[in-house]
């Protein structure tokens, strides 16, 4: 019977202990044949064993107070609840303040701008990246269906920007409510758990503007409109990061 | 989040190993653990399902060789902790000790993508890749980078006198 070639990578897997016992025992009687090779990993084993010894005490450490994990997410929620309760006061304030939905217009002019489309490209970022269970209504294998129906419900031909150079990949996407209207969100993954959100939206005002950074709650963003289209790239991404992917995407949304 | 807390703290001494092997300071290495757990917490969310351990030791990991630049970047190193001694426990022998407090001064001498790679698959039990995953890199990378550190942590202790000048201890040949 022919046996495949023991490898290097086979030898460090039987110091590691992680071989089948098959191929164990065949790199075993490979060492058995050759007492160089058998020495060489014996030290190996060896040194594994002492660095292992060597170490094991610091597991078996007592935690000290500020490693108390139920004390690190106790300290966490009460950070982050006071920013959501200010978040929904300012809508509340924001709305009745206003009296209601029937001078809605009188706001039109400045409510529509970039500044308002960032600011709700970074609420839905808060809201539906941290969502595990279903951060997008349709997925990106659907893609298709997701372009027909946001396009449908903006009344405009919707675009959505591969990110895949970048190292972010659609997840997919969903309609959102905005108080100028609705507005389509895309959201890509690296596969490391940073997610971006793209928002956009048919502009009232402000039709066509150059890029702007925004930022605030440990988000960053870059929003622009180009004719009469608005959009907003927001992320947990240093915003030097973020800057050549909204590039990017503007690009590609231009070109098409 | 209890479910957060059940699968995370278990993990803590873990990762203590993990930073203090790396930086060689207790007190750095637990503030690099417990950003880690400040970062895990607010970003539990966007872990993917049933990959926590080497999700928490990329978390880690990363924060520790930003550490390393910026300190690097500003020509300072952290101070290497005098009391590993005590550390390794009053029982052990004295000879076990010697030959404990050598093996992490070799480890220590080793370039740091070397070490961490040694140090996740030989001493934290992860899979290849997984260590893959924790320092995004294609698993042959690990695997050629394992077998450099090996090499040389063996020679190092092969031929102390060689390698390091000022090492006094004289190992007796281990087994």
């Amino acid at each position: 019977m022919n046996h495949r070639p023991i490898t290097e990578d086979d030898l460090h897997a039987y110091v590691d202990c992680v071989l089948e016992p098959e191929r164990r025992a065949e790199v075993a009687a490979y060492l058995g044949g050759h007492p160089d090779v058998a020495e060489r990993i014996a030290g190996y084993t060896n040194e594994r064993d002492l660095m292992r010894a060597a170490l094991a005490d610091i597991a078996d450490e007592p935690l000290p107070p500020q490693l108390n994990l139920a004390r690190i997410i106790e300290n966490r929620r009460q950070r982050s609840w006071p920013a959501w309760w200010a978040i929904a006061a300012i809508l509340l304030i924001s709305i009745s303040g206003l009296g209601g939905w029937e001078i809605r217009g009188a706001m039109q002019p400045s409510g529509g701008g970039l500044a308002a489309l960032a600011q709700e490209a970074a609420y839905s970022y808060g809201v539906y990246a941290p969502d595990r269970t279903r951060p997008v209504e349709i997925k990106a294998s659907d893609s298709a269906q997701l372009v027909q129906w946001v396009s449908s419900r903006l009344q405009q031909p919707v675009k959505v920007p591969d990110l895949t150079d970048a190292g972010y990949r659609l997840m997919g996407g969903r309609l959102i409510a905005t108080s100028n209207g609705p507005a389509a969100m895309f959201m890509y993954d690296d596969d490391r758990g940073s997610r971006l959100v793209v928002l956009t939206r048919p502009m009232q005002t402000e039709q066509s503007a150059p890029m702007a950074p925004h930022s605030g709650d440990g988000v960053s963003g870059f929003a622009w409109a180009d004719g009469g289209m608005g959009y907003s790239m927001v992320g947990q991404v240093a915003p030097d990061l973020l800057k050549p992917i909204a590039n990017e995407a503007r690009k590609q949304l231009r070109a098409i | 989040m209890n479910d957060m807390l059940l699968s995370i703290e278990p993990l803590i001494p873990a990762l203590r190993r993990y930073a203090r092997a790396l930086v060689r300071n207790s007190a750095t290495a637990d503030d690099l653990v417990q950003d880690c757990l400040e970062r895990a917490v607010s970003r539990w969310n966007q872990r993917r399902e049933g990959e926590l351990r080497p999700w928490l030791f990329a978390i880690l990991h990363n924060l520790a060789v930003s550490q390393f630049r910026q300190l690097a970047a500003r020509g300072q190193h952290v101070g290497l902790d005098a009391a590993t001694e005590r550390d390794l426990g009053q029982d052990a022998v004295q000879e076990k000790k010697l030959m404990y407090q050598d093996v992490l001064d070799r480890l220590a001498r080793l370039p740091e993508d070397q070490r961490s790679v040694l140090l996740l698959v030989a001493v934290e039990d992860l899979s290849y890749a997984e260590a893959a995953k924790v320092l995004n890199i294609p698993v042959g990378t690990v695997m050629s980078r394992l077998s450099r550190a090996r090499e040389r942590l063996h020679q190092e202790l092969e031929e102390p006198a060689k390698s390091a000048p000022k090492g006094p201890v004289q190992l007796r040949s281990v087994k």
